[in-house]
């Protein structure tokens, strides 16, 4: 038999026994598309707000009935006075407060314009910004119906005073997101651990000392993980269109390639990792630690990546996941084309070569 | 001869479907040393951990020092010593630190402890190395010390898992000197261990396999009944059935 | 032919070298030969046995198998080495077939093509050949290993403390295993901290603190010990060793078995002649000191006398 034919036997043979391995191998990438699908994507519904209405008029009535009736909002409280939110806000019991102008209709009528402010919870700023989001759109659309009905071109403003406010994400923008993690996930953290696993058992040792080649362990142990990570992908882009309705208007053949580019990247990763830990534990530490968090806060995954600071922009830009983050989203749901990605794309190739030289030159042959 | 300080009638474990301890059934006297023999995976580890109250009994009785393991482990663990062969003392702390906590855990005062570290430093000759880590200290003088600190609040029994695995011939003695020196006073130790020859230094031996006890004698009684010249050839004649 | 050269290798580990494991080891084993690393733990067998596995690389010094350099020549080496490491390295959740085909995969081989050479080893292991190897006893296991380290019929067996964590009957068996090996011109380099295993060996070398102690056949080192010896036993073992110490004559006393080994200060020169009045005199002391059961004999060292002579004398 063929050294590398065998290597590869074997190692399907540890995945396949390793009840745990085939748990986290399909059952976890199963999970989070279905977790990070619905906890990310689940819409806001009756989120308890402050009203402050000292004008109490017709329209102001109006537009608190329109509020309360589109099923996002629930009144909570209704305050004489804007010095009364602070204390509301600090219980906690409120996500959102209206505050009108104590002359609203009148301002309204005569002016063709009046000043509403929105104050959110910032201390939840995801929250935040949707249900401010969700109030905006909801008093564009009572403004826009008074337009229509008055004779007069009266105008509401809308302030926010939220400097955190980015376009509010579709429910299949998460669907990329999680497929990025996953691969970086599997193809990463398990190589790593799956050959730490041989120095922490002692069989590394015994292989060491045998005419393998360095070259042909690694082969060895990636390949089995680069085809599991390949179906992870099909499962996750499946439950992705089937589950959330998630379009590919792109190229399928183009999708898989990047997704192929993509793991090859990670794996290089992973056998980066791989050299510098000894046991599973460091391998598992390493990779969450170096991997997993970055590309979960700074790929602009979960959060967007125009607000963070400059310099943590920059280092998402270092973060692989932040480039397939873009090529992913480009393909499935803008359907463009490798036209529009080649530089995302090279970046990864590059990414993929100096860790590959990198990882090369410090896997060792000897202990 | 003296009460029974440990009595076991019928001492089984089972983990799952295996049974690593099988209904042993012994006593030891005040002062005894008494050894656990048996191959890796006979039992010895499991028997005595069930003594130490580490280890809740599947069944059976087993009376330390007058109380009783499966009722009140926490009583047991105050009255014994116990010292094993991986774990002993913590590597990144000093001698001077490993013996204050230990003492602490026992609840001596820091007048005792203090007292105790002094005398038990002089005895072992450590006294250029107490602020050392104990990692810096060759594995021999390890054992030793993790006997001392095992003893410090003056247990009358001590367990003692393979206490002298790997050690060198020379402080394998020395350590022996220790076990016998602590007998002398009074105090009983349980001692397993592998090497056959050290069965010779202990008052009565029992050979384990697979989680019986097979015998249970004096060495020089055992040799009789097996007419054999050596407890190598005891354990060999009892493994092969 | 010298199968196995060691040159004053050298070997520390930790900042600035704070451990130093090996301090200027030179040996060599003829071919053919099975040689033993004799040592307590920490002694530096296992460093030692890794540099020839080219597992590491030594600080200084040379060392060669089969001609070829240890560290320049290592790709070519590792192809006609067996080694079996400290603990037991196979996969635990492969049966015992797969593991043994997959080693010979490794190396290029087939279980057929080498089967003469374990087959004595295998036909104990052939019951359970479908059986994982983690279900194993420890000798089975050993067993195991041994066959997967050997399946490409290496020119040097290395093998470190393969009897740790085996019950006396397979360690016997081991051995036994190691000396029809021997009938194939397979030179075996073997660790183990057992001192009485020295005498299954060919020749061996007394390792502590990374220094050879002493390095010649059993009986060769036996014969260098150079103190009168007596075995002495009472009924009261613990005070017939510290009674032992406090006569004037002695030199060190230890416990062995169930005799008390006494070594006198006096040389072994023309002591034959002085030997009956030495033991009457000391059958005296003894009495004297209310000892029962005394039995007083000559001693013949052995060689964990010799180790523990000369790591005292250190």
């Amino acid at each position: 038999m063929n050294r590398f034919t065998a290597f590869i036997i074997k190692e399907f043979r540890h995945i396949l026994r390793d009840r745990r391995t085939l748990l986290i191998l399909f059952g976890m990438p199963m999970a989070q598309v279905l977790l990070f699908g619905f906890v990310l994507t689940n819409e806001i519904k009756n989120a308890a707000i402050a009203i402050v209405d000292p004008s109490k008029d017709a329209q102001s009535t109006a537009l608190i009935q329109k509020l309360a009736s589109s099923g996002y909002f629930r009144i909570e409280k209704n305050l004489e006075a804007a010095s009364q939110l602070d204390p509301a806000f600090k219980e906690g019991k409120i996500k959102l407060a209206v505050v009108f102008p104590p002359d609203f209709a009148r301002q309204l009528d005569h002016d063709g314009s009046a000043p509403i402010q929105l104050l959110g919870d910032a201390s939840d700023p995801n929250t935040a910004t949707t249900l401010i989001n969700y109030a905006a759109n909801i008093i564009q659309d009572f403004s826009a119906q008074r337009k229509a009905e008055a004779v007069l071109p009266y105008q509401i403003e809308v302030q926010t005073h939220m400097l955190y406010n980015p376009e509010l994400k579709a429910v299949y923008s998460f669907v990329p997101g999680v497929m990025t993690l996953i691969l970086m996930l599997i193809s990463a953290m398990m190589t790593s651990i799956t050959i730490a696993k041989e120095k922490e058992m002692g069989t590394m040792e015994v292989l060491l000392a045998s005419p393998l080649k360095p070259i042909q362990i690694i082969l060895g142990k990636t390949a089995p993980y680069l085809v599991l990570s390949f179906i992870n992908a099909i499962i996750v882009v499946l439950i992705g269109v089937f589950i959330f309705g998630m379009p590919i208007r792109g190229s399928i053949l183009l999708l898989g390639l990047e997704s192929a580019l993509y793991m090859f990247v990670a794996l290089s990763l992973g056998i980066l990792i791989s050299t510098r830990a000894a046991t599973q534990q460091a391998a598992l530490f390493m990779s969450a630690l170096g991997l997993l968090m970055p590309t979960m806060l700074l790929s602009g995954f979960i959060f967007p990546r125009e607000s963070m600071p400059y310099v943590l922009q920059v280092l998402g830009n270092i973060i692989p996941a932040t480039w397939f983050n873009q090529i992913i989203k480009g393909v499935m749901i803008k359907g463009a084309g490798i036209e529009v990605l080649w530089f995302q794309t090279c970046v990864l190739g590059v990414m993929a070569l100096v860790f590959v030289v990198l990882s090369m030159r410090n896997f060792k042959d000897r202990l | 001869m003296e009460a029974h300080v440990i009595f076991t009638d019928k001492l089984t474990k089972t983990f799952g479907s295996f049974t690593a301890v099988d209904q042993i059934s012994f006593s030891v006297a005040a002062g005894e040393i008494f050894g656990f023999l048996g191959a890796n995976g006979a039992g010895k580890t499991t028997a005595l951990r069930m003594l130490s109250g580490l280890l809740k009994p599947t069944s059976g009785i087993a009376m330390v020092a007058g109380v009783d393991v499966m009722r009140h482990p926490e009583q047991v663990k105050r009255r014994i010593g116990y010292m094993s062969q991986k774990f002993s003392l913590y590597e990144d702390l000093t001698i001077r630190e490993n013996i204050r906590f230990y003492g602490g855990i026992y609840g001596l005062s820091v007048q005792t402890i203090r007292e105790k570290t002094k005398k038990l430093v002089d005895k072992l000759e450590l006294g250029a190395h107490v602020d050392e880590l104990v990692l810096r200290l060759p594995l021999g003088w390890r054992q030793k010390l993790a006997l001392s600190v095992a003893m410090l609040h003056e247990p009358r029994i001590v367990f003692l898992d393979e206490p002298t695995s790997g050690v060198d011939p020379l402080t394998r003695r020395q350590f022996w000197d220790l076990i016998y020196e602590a007998a002398a006073d009074g105090v009983t130790l349980m001692v397993t261990t592998h090497y056959m020859e050290e069965a010779e230094y202990c008052n009565r031996v029992s050979m384990m396999v697979d989680g019986k006890i097979e015998a249970l004698d004096t060495p020089g009684q055992l040799k009789k009944t097996y007419n054999a010249t050596s407890m190598d050839e005891v354990f060999r004649k009892l493994a092969r059935g | 032919m010298q199968a196995i050269v060691v040159e004053q290798i050298t070997k520390s580990y930790g900042a600035k070298g704070a451990v130093k494991a090996l301090d200027g080891i030179s040996l060599s084993v003829a071919k053919g030969e099975l040689f033993g690393i004799i040592g307590p733990d920490g002694a530096g067998k296992t460093s030692l046995l890794r540099i020839l596995a080219t597992l590491i690389l030594p600080d200084a010094g040379e060392a060669y198998l089969q001609n070829l350099h240890v560290v320049r020549d290592y790709k070519r080496l590792r192809s006609l080495l067996g080694y079996m490491p400290g603990r037991f390295s196979l996969y635990q959740d492969l049966s015992v077939q797969e593991n043994l085909s997959f080693f010979a995969a490794v190396f290029g081989t087939r279980i057929e093509d080498n089967y003469d050479l374990i087959k004595d080893i295998y036909v104990q292991l052939e019951p359970f050949k479908n059986r994982r190897a983690g279900a194993l006893s420890g000798g089975m296991k050993q067993k195991l290993a041994l066959c997967c380290a050997l399946i490409h019929k290496p020119e040097v067996l290395l093998l470190d403390e393969p009897g740790t964590g085996v019950d006396p009957v397979s360690r016997k068996e081991f051995w036994d295993m190691l000396q029809r090996l021997k009938s194939w011109g397979i030179t075996i380099l073997v660790s183990t901290p057992n001192m009485d295993e020295a005498e299954l060996c060919d020749r061996v070398a007394l390792l502590h603190n990374g220094r050879i102690l002493a390095m010649d056949t059993p009986a060769g080192i036996r014969g260098s010990y150079e103190r009168p010896l007596f075995a002495v036993r009472s009924d009261e073992m613990y005070r017939l060793i510290q009674d032992l110490r406090q006569w004037p004559g002695a030199y060190s006393c230890y416990a062995f078995g169930e005799y008390a080994h006494l070594a006198l200060q006096q040389s072994l020169q023309g002591f034959d002649t002085q030997a009956d009045s030495v033991m009457a005199e000391l059958q005296q002391y003894l009495e004297s000191r209310h000892h029962t059961g005394i039995e007083v004999l000559r001693a013949e060292p052995g060689v964990e006398d010799c180790f523990i002579a000369s790591t005292k004398d250190r």
